[in-house]
């Protein structure tokens, strides 16, 4: 390549060129939607891909029925979910000692120990309403990650009501989090007889500010909520909850996961109210109802001179699909997870809507007519990609709506979600097809035999796919889905990794190690290499 | 007699004479050991409580892989013959249609079974090197993996056998559908759909149907431990791919016969 064709490619914006090289662009793109729409076999394979990802997604929709021990399944496996202010599902149980807060106001702690306990031996979460009398009796110490207490400000007592607290945790330091999603850091460190916190909430307006200090004198501000609609009275109090624990134990060829109920106990002190404090006690509250599902079902607080202890067990954060959370719930994109067979049906289509120029030689005609190789390449790039685009939106709408649809009929929990997440989902997934088309056409170019070209695609793309569902353990699974082309399948996922939940990250439970986004970045910087490798060649190699 | 041998000489010659074969046959063993062995470097036994799983099954894990190039190397030889117009003279040649096709999934056979054979055994190798790294001491119950053990010979020679299947399967497919980029993603697709489908598939009734009549229940062979819960038995997981390859090659030589070439 010399520098000469490069101002030859690329002239200046305002050169009349610019003008005639996007009219010259379009032509070339209706040559090559010419081409695609008048082979039979080329739309019929669009639409085949359509209907893979149609029928298997709602046969996935139908089949992914939950279960819980040997005779349940679907809604008898479910409590009721409690839905939060934002709109997501939530887990919302904790012991709380609350006296109601009318108007501003503020409300300081300091917490001198959190302990946690966890059930003996690990075991299996028990099924709603069966756990055993006494859960404390079979359970020893051990550590919660996110085992939590502190103060908090909530609407209402409600499962779900709109919230803002403080807490120190079991290996997080101190947090401020809100409304279930919410998490701010504050200071880091363990809480300890010798390394006190001091915890502090003020309510002004639908304002509330967290504070914390080390030593009761010097405060920082951790963060600030806006609860919108906060009413004029709230409760407010300290509490304690710890969540289901997780313990994976990879092995060869996979993974166990240990999981049982987890109890935070906590001591406090130095509890001092500002405002109006209409009672003249603390009332204790199981909040989600008796037995803080999930938890233990045990809480309680003890007040003796100015020290209060209190434990509880269950969460407040958000429901989190996948193994090892406690809801069993499925998510908007099950309908999505088989996706990979319409896109093996895609990438046949899009490498030999270019190999097939090198079989018949009409690659020499092709390249007489638009002797600028890397449009030719463009074009057949954008004419794959819109074709392939629409047939997956189109699938992936239909698959979704009926699958959805199925699986509420089913009894299942899926998990709710914001219209722009829905619609990101849909449009992300279509993406993804449609970059992937584009791989399989750059592929063609640069290998020009379809055989090589659509295993190597295939190769790329749906093989570490499998590899990482199927076979290796969640690490290494995990550094698959982060550097392969496979990366890209994580936009499909509709609840984010929230990282003040310990949820195990597996894709065939629907979770990615990347965020959606990202992932759908690393399969564009693959297909980016991919179609510069492929112009290269191009230019290079006589046709 | 003279016509079957004269048959399976000129597929021989053609198959040996394509500059691709050795290629991918080299490549069906590079990719079965290479996943294989990277596999059993990314698992590590837990302390303590020794390798209790299935060593032989997980050394052979790199089958999954080489099959897919397996299907290529059986692809070719008859999707190349139809695009190159190739076909048209193998058949003036030998005029009995179901013969050539015969020919040609015995020579492309005992191709993937050599193949196989290698690969195989070099993954056991990989395994006797790997998996004492991986925590996998004598002293926690791990005995290395050895072909005088009778599972483990019953896993590897059943792991060569179900690549023979595979080739034979693709060998029919290709015959029946002809092109060579369709006849890929329709084998890839028959061989990869079931197992990750069946991993998102909770329903139990199901999750069996997806495990039990699939093309990759022939690499129930591989297991050694386990055996009561797998949703069919090795012999019988690889009868079941036999049947897809026995229905595949019924399919093409159909095809072949009725349909002009």
């Amino acid at each position: 390549m010399t520098s000469g064709s490069i101002t030859r490619d690329r002239p200046g914006a305002n050169h009349p060129a610019a003008r005639n090289a996007g009219a010259a662009f379009r032509q070339v793109v209706r040559a090559e939607w010419i081409k695609f729409a008048s082979v039979r076999g080329w739309v019929i394979g669009m639409i085949v891909a359509a209907l893979l990802i149609l029928l298997f997604g709602v046969f996935l929709a139908g089949n992914a029925s939950i279960g819980c021990g040997p005779t349940l399944s679907g809604a008898a496996c479910l409590p009721k979910i409690p839905i939060g202010p934002g709109g997501e599902a939530v887990t919302d149980s904790f012991y709380f000692a609350r006296q109601p807060l009318s108007g501003n106001g503020s409300l300081t702690v300091r917490v001198t120990s959190l302990t946690t306990m966890i059930a003996a031996g690990g075991g299996q979460a028990s099924p709603v309403g069966q756990g055993p009398r006494n859960p404390l009796a079979n359970m020893r110490k051990g550590v919660e990650p996110w085992a939590k207490a502190g103060i908090i400000i909530a609407a209402s007592t409600r499962q779900g009501s709109a919230y803002a607290a403080i807490m120190v945790t079991a290996s997080y330091g101190v947090r401020m989090q809100y409304n279930y999603v919410h998490d701010t850091a504050g200071l880091p460190g363990r809480v300890s007889p010798a390394a006190p916190r001091w915890l502090r909430l003020t309510r002004n307006g639908n304002v509330i500010s967290g504070y914390d200090s080390a030593d009761g004198k010097h405060w920082l501000l951790v963060g600030t909520a806006s609860l919108a609609g906060l009413p004029g009275t709230v409760q407010a109090g300290p509490f304690a909850t710890s969540p289901i624990y997780n313990k994976v134990q990879p092995f060869f060829g996979g993974a166990s996961i240990q999981s049982g109920p987890s109890q935070a106990t906590a001591v406090m002190d130095d509890i001092t109210r500002n405002g109006r404090w209409p009672a003249a006690s603390w009332t204790g509250d199981d909040i989600g109802g008796r037995g803080n599902t999930p938890g233990t079902g045990v809480g309680y607080f003890r007040q003796s001179g100015g020290t209060m202890s209190i434990s509880g067990s269950g969460d407040i954060a958000p429901v989190v699909p996948g193994p090892g959370s406690f809801y069993p719930t499925t998510s908007i994109e099950q309908p999505l997870m088989t996706i990979f067979i319409g896109l093996i049906a895609v990438v046949v289509v899009a490498a030999m809507f270019f190999t097939a120029e090198y079989r018949r030689g009409l690659i020499r005609i092709t390249l007489a007519a638009t002797p600028n190789r890397a449009c030719v390449l463009a074009a057949k790039a954008v004419v794959a990609a819109s074709a392939a685009f629409v047939a997956a939106l189109v699938a992936s709408v239909i698959a979704v709506s009926l699958g959805v649809s199925r699986m509420h009929a089913e009894g299942q929990f899926v998990l709710p979600v914001s219209t722009l997440t829905e619609v990101r989902v849909l449009v992300g997934t279509a993406a993804m097809v449609a970059v992937t088309a584009v791989l399989a056409v750059a592929v063609g170019a640069i290998m020009r035999r379809s055989a090589a070209a659509v295993t190597t695609a295939i190769v790329v793309i749906v093989l570490p796919f499998l590899l990482s569902v199927a076979v290796l353990p969640a690490n290494a699974a995990n550094w698959v889905l982060r550097l392969t082309p496979a990366a890209g399948f994580a936009v499909e996922q509709s609840i984010p990794n929230y990282p003040q939940v310990t949820s195990i990250v597996s894709p065939a439970g629907g979770t990615y190690p990347l965020s959606p986004w990202a992932g759908f970045g690393v399969l564009c910087l693959w297909v980016a290499a991919a179609l510069v490798l492929a112009t290269v060649l191009l230019r290079r190699r006589d046709a | 007699m003279t016509a079957t041998m004269d048959a399976l000489r000129a597929e021989w010659l053609k198959l040996r004479t394509v500059s691709s074969s050795p290629w991918l046959m080299a490549g069906v063993v590079a990719l079965t050991v290479g996943v294989g062995a990277a596999v059993m470097a990314a698992n590590k036994c837990p302390a303590g409580t020794g390798c209790l799983e299935d060593t032989t099954k997980l050394s052979l894990t790199g089958t999954q892989f080489g099959q897919a190039v397996v299907a290529i190397l059986a692809v070719l030889p008859v999707c190349d013959e139809y695009s190159t117009g190739m076909i048209r003279v193998t058949l003036a040649a030998i005029p009995r249609r179901p013969a050539v096709l015969a020919a040609k999934a015995a020579i492309i056979g005992g191709l993937a079974l050599v193949a196989g054979g290698v690969a195989i055994l070099g993954s056991l190798l990989a395994a006797r090197l790997v998996l004492p790294g991986q925590g996998a001491y004598a002293a926690d119950g791990f005995r290395a993996l050895s072909l005088a053990d009778n599972s483990t010979l019953r896993a590897a020679a059943g792991s060569v056998l179900y690549l023979g299947l595979v080739a034979l399967f693709s060998t029919g497919l290709a015959a029946l559908i002809r092109d060579s980029a369709v006849t890929i993603g329709v084998v890839f697709g028959a061989l990869y759909l079931f197992p990750i489908v069946a991993a998102f598939v909770a329903n139990p009734v199901w999750h069996r149907r997806l495990e039990r009549y699939s093309p990759m229940a022939g690499l129930n062979i591989q297991a050694t431990t386990g055996l009561k819960d797998l949703a069919v038995g090795p012999w019988a997981g690889l009868g079941v791919l036999a049947i897809w390859a026995a229905v595949a090659l019924l399919a093409g030589g159909l095809t072949m016969a009725l349909r002009d070439a």
